[in-house]
């Protein structure tokens, strides 16, 4: 039995952030979850993915935020309790039924997690989607700590079934990847079976319709605002004149700095977990019980800005600060150091920071190199983007390459370097469209298939129907790597017990309208070379299927190891470092030693015996058995 | 002291993340509070693999720059990069045995001198522990047990309040049933090899 599923109460578990919100819904007795997968939420998802093969729960991967969220709206206004979780740009996808799910509103609970990335560890940008809150008008809870995570989860399916609202759960890349301990309470028995009751006048949002609802929204809003002044997940502690409000992980780093500073009798701390409606009496209660006031919030000033309207619109003068204290900035992430030097600073407390070590000051240290991640030795996507630069090469060709968001955003790195342009997920067509029309020159895009699948297709369509003109590559390593290998709708090798259909990219990209499809095998250099050099000779729009499974997961789910590996010959022995400089596999490197029998070597730990390196150059062999 | 932040390094694929959950792990069975954060996503496929396991009454989940307690290093440029964690009172353990990150293999940057990089590590902090847990672990019996040497190290190190039993109770009852032997004979190879 999973653990998360025990019926013990009070057991004490040491979980992941994202683990605590699973326990928490499950506690909540949901019954319905849906997540496209996106650091750091993915081990929501996949948590659920692996409680609902052994419960009546239902849960699936859909193909992005979007449809995720609409999904589980459609279970919620049919009376279950659903949750949807997504990385935060994910929700930009899924902004649009956000909006309008507001204003209809749900019936069964419904919690959407939202999961932010401040310094960006994962992402391509660190957006604060606190403001996501207010532009819905939607309730928002922020826990500072795993079990708080497990807490507010539940919280939230009651608040949301009072309110009639999707409430959004917010964490951040070290709320969600914390590991804590977490005390079980008892799992809510689930309701699985809904019923639609129909209700035009309030579910269909013609205009006479949503301008009724957007009145019962802020209606309910005023409801949600007084919760949330009284609600136990926002409290204040210490009796001290020195105001400290904040919310989330922050939390976690005031608490620890009051404890070093040693200044408990002089603080008064206000620490919001429902932070959406601003609870503004609550606030106000704070700032006219403190001398000052320093806000301590990652990203934007969005509890500042609050405290701030709050103090004038009740006329208290009480300071207020927030950014621009010290190091408080809106860009990154805040640090538990950060935040004790600046709560020391702004109250003036004597305090002598720790002294770090510095490898740039000293002269006597070493100088370092740079380890970036990388595609994997024997990655079906380096063969393919390997085919396209050797092509372009031969061929005297400049290209310009819009990319994708997946593993093999990793091109871009040397010696491949084959990224250009990237916004978000399925932004390589579209901008290939763009690019291709405002320069006359070659594009070659690439996209991945779960990324295919997410948001290329609809691009696709447009691309044939407004006659554009680009080389598509679709790399297709028949799983969503990235994020830890989850299914999408093209996976071929497949867990066991797994029933789903299989939706061919081939057959989408023919049926959108793309005369010139091919699929080929990007492990087969010469089939690959011949499919890109055709595709540019054709000189329109066409699709390069390229198709070979993610080894890592090929292995994970068939148990089919490597093959037998290559090996280097004595005749290369000149200054001959092609491999390298064009093809990057890791297991291949320059021989440490200059007087070595072979200029590179082949690493046998890391060499999966993929063959393509082989195909290359006639220096390499198979290794004997 | 009562509290101990330490700062976990090393690169994709050595074990680092599933080191840090037995030490959380084996630290609330000693009877202490504990969390501990990581980095997914990115951080793989060859890239530095960061973790932070804090034991005692802290609640903040990662280390500033500077308080690290210990440093536990997984490969020694690793244990290196991660220096700027530490203060003159940092306890620092580190596997010796080097992964030649691949801007070195194909000639971008070089691989240092990893005894001068002792050296100053050493000449920076209050104590340098180092061994060769590849070696170790292949002598327990799989090279795949170097994150449980490790480990074993640290317990041996005697820097942190957490009984040898503890871990070893953890390792039983918190590892795949096929690897606890060979864990526990690593745990003890790197235990005695202070």
């Amino acid at each position: 039995m999973h653990p998360l599923l025990t019926e013990e109460i009070g057991k004490k578990l040491l979980l992941l952030g994202n683990e605590a919100i699973v326990r928490g819904a499950l506690e909540a007795g949901v019954a319905f979850a849906t997540t496209y997968p996106g650091t750091p939420s993915s081990e929501i998802g996949d948590t659920f993915f692996r409680i609902a093969a052994e419960s009546d729960l239902y849960f699936e991967y859909s193909t992005n935020e979007k449809v995720a969220l609409e999904t589980a709206a459609g279970a919620s206004v049919s009376g279950l309790r659903t949750l949807c979780s997504m990385k935060h740009v994910g929700l930009n996808v899924a902004a649009d039924p956000l909006m309008t799910l507001a204003y209809v509103g749900v019936r069964g609970g419904m919690v959407i997690i939202t999961a932010d990335d401040p310094s960006m560890f994962s992402s391509q940008n660190e957006q604060d989607n606190r403001i996501y809150a207010r532009l819905s008008n939607l309730p928002m809870f922020a826990p500072s700590s795993v079990q708080e995570a497990k807490e507010m989860t539940r919280a939230a399916f009651e608040i949301s079934e009072a309110l009639e609202l999707p409430v959004l759960l917010r964490t951040t890349t070290r709320l969600s990847h914390c590991r804590g301990v977490v005390t079980t309470d008892r799992l809510q028995p689930r309701n699985t079976k809904g019923t639609f009751k129909k209700d035009s006048a309030r579910f269909v949002t013609v205009p006479a319709n949503a301008r009724v609802r957007h009145k019962v929204l802020l209606a309910q809003s005023e409801k949600a605002k007084a919760m949330a002044c009284s609600s136990p997940l926002n409290r204040t502690a210490g009796q001290g004149t020195w105001g400290l409000v904040t919310s989330g992980i922050e939390h976690n780093y005031v608490a620890d700095a009051i404890r070093d500073l040693g200044i408990e009798d002089r603080v008064k701390v206000l620490k919001l977990g429902f932070i959406y409606p601003f609870p503004d009496e609550l606030a106000a209660n704070f700032i006219g019980s403190v001398e000052k006031i320093l806000v301590v919030e990652e990203l934007e000033p969005v509890l500042e800005e609050n405290l701030k309207v709050t103090a004038q619109t009740r006329g208290l003068s009480v300071p207020i600060a927030g950014k621009g204290v010290g190091r408080f900035s809106r860009l990154y992430e805040y640090d538990p150091g950060m935040v004790r030097q600046v709560i020391a600073d702004y109250f003036d407390i004597e305090y002598t920071p720790a002294k770090p070590i510095d490898l740039q000051d000293d002269s006597g240290a070493p100088a370092l190199p740079l380890r970036p991640p990388n595609l994997c030795a024997g990655c079906p996507h380096r063969a393919a983007y390997y085919a396209v630069k050797s092509v372009l090469k031969e061929t005297g060709t400049e290209a310009v390459f819009p990319t994708d968001i997946g593993c093999y955003t990793l091109g871009l790195l040397p010696p491949l370097q084959a990224a250009d342009f990237l916004i978000c997920m399925g932004s390589s067509v579209t901008s290939a469209a763009g690019i291709a029309r405002a320069t006359g020159k070659k594009v070659i895009a690439f996209i991945g298939d779960s990324t295919f699948f997410h948001s290329g297709i609809t691009g696709l369509v447009n691309a044939v129907h407004n006659k554009h003109n680009f080389i598509l590559m679709v790399l297709d390593n028949g799983t969503t790597a990235m994020t830890g290998h989850q299914p999408h709708p093209g996976v071929e090798i497949v867990p066991s017990g797994w029933d789903k259909p299989t939706v061919s990219i081939e057959r989408i990209a023919r049926a959108c309208g793309v005369e010139q499809v091919v699929v080929v095998n990007p492990i087969n250099l010469a089939k690959t070379k011949k499919a890109v050099r055709e595709a540019l000779d054709s000189n329109k729009l066409s699709v390069i299927i390229a198709k070979a499974p993610c080894p890592l997961y090929e292995k994970r789910i068939t148990g089919k190891g490597r093959k037998r590996g290559f090996v280097v010959g004595p005749e290369c022995n000149a200054d001959c470092t092609e491999c390298i400089d064009t093809f990057g596999c890791p297991a291949l490197y320059k021989n440490p030693d200059p007087h070595g029998e072979t200029t590179m070597i082949i690493n046998e730990n890391l060499c999966i015996g993929c063959g393509v390196c082989v195909q290359f150059c006639n220096k390499i062999r198979p290794r004997k058995a | 002291m009562d509290s101990y932040r330490v700062h976990l390094t090393g690169v994709g694929g050595q074990g680092t993340l599933l080191a840090t959950t037995v030490l959380a792990e084996a630290a609330i069975l000693a009877g202490h509070e504990a969390v501990t954060s990581e980095v997914h996503g990115m951080a793989q496929r060859g890239g530095v693999v960061e973790s932070t396991a804090m034991i005692g009454p802290i609640r903040s989940p990662i280390i500033s720059d500077g308080e690290a307690d210990v440093l536990l290093g997984f490969e020694p440029v690793e244990t290196y990069r991660a220096m700027r964690k530490c203060s003159a009172d940092s306890v620092v353990v580190s596997n010796t045995v080097p992964i030649v990150p691949f801007s070195v293999a194909i000639g971008r940057g070089s691989y240092p001198d990893i005894e001068k990089l002792f050296e100053f590590i050493r000449s920076q902090v209050k104590q340098l522990i180092t061994l060769n847990a590849q070696a170790l672990a292949e002598q327990a019996g799989s090279v795949l047990a170097t994150n449980t040497v490790m480990l074993g190290a640290l317990a041996g190190s005697n820097v942190l309040p957490i009984a040898k039993e503890a871990f070893e109770e953890t390792i039983q009852t918190k590892t795949k049933k096929q690897f606890v032997e060979l864990n526990l004979r690593a745990f003890q190879i790197g235990f005695s090899s202070l």
